[in-house]
């Protein structure tokens, strides 16, 4: 009889060893599932990991992982400090899409003044657009006790909407005949977020995330909000005995999260993406849930999980392209990154066991 | 420009090397912003590709990625394209625009066609169609058909393709019965089932018994078929697994002669910048069968007016027509310029709402 056995402690060989054994789970079914498709497995993984790393163009595909990877470690550092706590905010599409609308904004209004001011007034703007649509289910949670699940997700919706609407009125550029889409940031220098060093894909966006890593382990190490963060998540009566403030902390997580999902929108807003449309967001704020979680809400973890998402995004395109696999295949392939992560999770708090269980 | 400098080198390195290896072999790139069974946009898209295949056999290879959100994502996804050798690349969809610029930069020597944009460039051409023509043979059926004279109609964006769609199906359903009422429900999406059954759903609520979609899928269509005396149009695809009922005819994008002429074009080294706009005429735009549930006389009203778009001798939009707030546009006899048609964002008179904004 196989079945699940507690254990005392949870394993840290397996909490640090899962994500590995996930990612080579998720390659061997998905090496069957390419080969039920009758796509050469190998060479499908291979396309998916090594190509746009190693492969003949990889001197234009690790530059777009950082492109790509920057919005999602920015994000998923500002969710893991509140799921360290149990705050859940589901919502960080919705803040990434008002940072956005809130940077862009700030800085039309300016248009076309050439100031190097406007630049980091945008910054400044998109970090409180993100930050304010954080603290509405913030408030509500602390003042009037509503979830914040739903709230934070329902909002997403409510974004979508204005960004429908800036798309097609506020923001629409005068000069796009009537089509929907804001101005172009990439034509105007003052407020475009260019690469730093031309070719090598660094941008403001990628700056912020590593710095957010940096801060983001200081405090969860170092500082005494990051120690009632971990510690309401991990024993919440003691953290109550201990004299943490709830409402503070519930106000100064999601706060946090939006403002960096806010920063998010705003350098993608004014670098690779260009300008504001209807289109604008494509998931970097629910993809951050599932980064923030693949790299164990650890600031570094994540910095690796984000790499992983986005060469997963990048190598899946190749394989696309080059072999022809559907995009849903390569959509399953991600999910299963998840779905193994969190089944091998069970393997840190129980053992398999074989045989009658002992009497106790 | 390090980045420009290094791409155009190893696209010219890489031209030259696949030059010699594969001289005969033109690679040809479609970007898709949709799945490929989609049923719709997309799907007529793909349908298109494989007609180049099967028209030029082994001397092409076609490539494809699905799905390519708008922005950075196409960008990345028509450079790597570039790079792996295409001669050729379609870009299927309008948020495609700026990227399939940028990247034309990148590769003077990679032909880029854009489909619905206006922006073009020494390498890159724009194609549409004229959907409006078969709008106008779907406003004459629908106007005929609707016993409630409310037709509803699902709006995908307030962009003035879709704007030009409602107008020329207004105009020819109250021509042939003036007592007719559009309701339109705007669903911010090209494509989400779920969405467009709400859609569908809220408009038959409201007494619709007609209705047109300027969205890709057959949930519409579906809801139709379960709300029972409610008639639909297929969209972009023929959508015909409804026919007879709820679906009585359809709009079907037919990209095939345009992706196989440009190319050949390419493969001929005849390949030019150009903005295409075609209609029933040139074969772009194709009316599906219209079912035995729409009446004879009705049938030959609406073959009529496609007759007459496809010889020219006849204009969707033909004065004399006022706009919503009542000021003139179009006097009597006067057609409408293509650059107004391009940029429409106004609604004819008789409709009622606002374009969202």
């Amino acid at each position: 009889m196989i079945r699940l056995e507690k254990r005392p402690q949870p394993s840290r060989a397996w909490s640090m060893a899962t994500p590995l054994v996930a990612v080579i789970a998720t390659m061997i079914v998905g090496g069957l599932l390419f080969a039920a498709l009758g796509k050469p497995p190998v060479e499908a993984i291979r396309t998916i990991f090594w190509e746009p790393l190693f492969g003949e163009f990889s001197f234009y595909y690790r530059p777009q992982l950082l492109v790509k990877g920057a919005p999602l470690v920015l994000i998923a550092i500002g969710l893991s400090l509140g799921f360290r706590a149990g705050i859940w905010n589901i919502g960080a599409e919705g803040q990434y899409i008002m940072g956005a609308i809130f940077g862009a904004g700030a800085g039309l209004a300016f248009y076309p003044s050439e100031s190097f001011l406007i630049f980091p007034f945008m910054v400044l703007a998109g970090a409180f657009g993100g930050w304010i649509w954080a603290m509405i289910p913030a408030v509500l949670k602390t003042r009037f006790g509503t979830n914040e699940i739903l709230v934070s997700l329902m909002l997403v919706y409510v974004a979508e909407q204005f960004l429908a609407s800036v798309s097609l009125g506020l923001l629409k550029n005068p000069e796009g005949f009537g089509f929907p889409g804001s101005r172009n940031l990439q034509s105007w220098d003052a407020a475009h977020n260019a690469e730093l060093i031309a070719g090598t894909g660094m941008h403001w966006g990628v700056v912020a995330a590593l710095i957010a890593v940096i801060f983001a382990y200081v405090l969860l190490n170092r500082h005494m909000t990051g120690y009632h963060i971990r510690l309401t998540g991990e024993a919440p009566r003691a953290a109550k005995f201990a004299g943490v403030n709830p409402t503070r902390l519930v106000l100064f997580c999601l706060g946090t999260s939006g403002a960096l999902a806010g920063l998010a929108g705003l350098f993608e807003v004014s670098g690779p993406s260009g300008q504001i449309s209807i289109d604008f967001n494509v998931g970097y704020g629910f993809t951050a849930i599932i980064v923030a979680f693949l790299g164990r809400l650890h600031p570094v973890g994540i910095l690796l999980a984000g790499g992983l998402m986005a060469l997963t995004y990048i190598g899946g395109d190749i394989a696309q392209s080059n072999l022809q696999l559907p995009a849903a295949a390569i959509q399953v392939f991600q999910g299963m990154l998840l779905f193994f992560l969190l089944a091998f999770d069970l393997l840190t708090n129980f053992r398999i066991a074989i045989g009658k269980p002992e009497v106790a | 420009m390090k980045l420009t400098n290094l791409l155009t080198s190893a696209a010219v390195a890489l031209g030259l090397a696949a030059g010699a290896a594969m001289a005969d072999t033109t690679k040809v790139g479609f970007v898709y912003v949709g799945p490929v069974g989609d049923g719709g946009w997309t799907y007529e898209h793909d349908q298109g590709r494989k007609a180049v295949e099967a028209e030029f056999g082994d001397q092409v290879e076609t490539v494809y990625v699905e799905n390519v959100a708008e922005g950075p994502d196409a960008e990345r996804v028509m450079t790597q394209m570039a790079l792996e050798g295409a001669d050729l690349i379609f870009t299927t969809s309008f948020g495609y625009m700026d990227p399939t610029i940028n990247v034309a930069k990148k590769f003077p020597n990679v032909k880029f066609e854009h489909a619905t944009g206006y922006k073009r460039a020494d390498n890159v051409s724009t194609y549409s169609a004229r959907f409006y023509e078969g709008r106008a043979v779907q406003g004459t059926i629908a106007g005929h058909m609707t016993e409630s004279n409310i037709i509803g109609y699902i709006g995908s964006y307030p962009i003035p393709e879709v704007i030009r769609g409602i107008n020329s199906a207004y105009l020819h359903a109250k021509k042939v019965n003036p007592d007719v009422q559009f309701k339109i429900v705007w669903a911010f999406t090209w494509f989400d089932p779920a969405k467009e059954a709400d859609a569908a759903k809220v408009l038959i609520e409201q007494g619709a018994d007609v209705i047109l979609q300027h969205t890709d899928s057959t949930a519409p269509q579906a809801a139709a078929q379960a709300a029972g005396n409610v008639i639909t149009f297929g969209q972009a695809s023929d959508m015909s697994e409804y026919a007879p009922k709820p679906r009585v005819s359809s709009i079907i994008d037919d990209w095939a002669p345009y992706y196989i002429a440009r190319t050949k074009a390419v493969i001929d080294g005849t390949w030019e910048s150009v903005d295409t706009w075609d209609g029933i005429g040139a074969g772009m735009v194709g009316i599906g069968e219209i079912s035995d549930v729409v009446p004879a006389d009705v049938k030959a009203a609406a073959l009529a007016i496609k007759d007459a778009q496809a010889n020219g001798t006849y204009h969707a939009f033909t004065g004399p027509i006022n706009k919503q707030d009542g000021s003139a546009w179009l006097a009597e006899g006067e057609t409408a310029d293509d650059g107004t048609l391009a940029g429409m964002n106004f609604y004819v008179e008789g409709i009622e709402g606002d374009i969202p904004q």
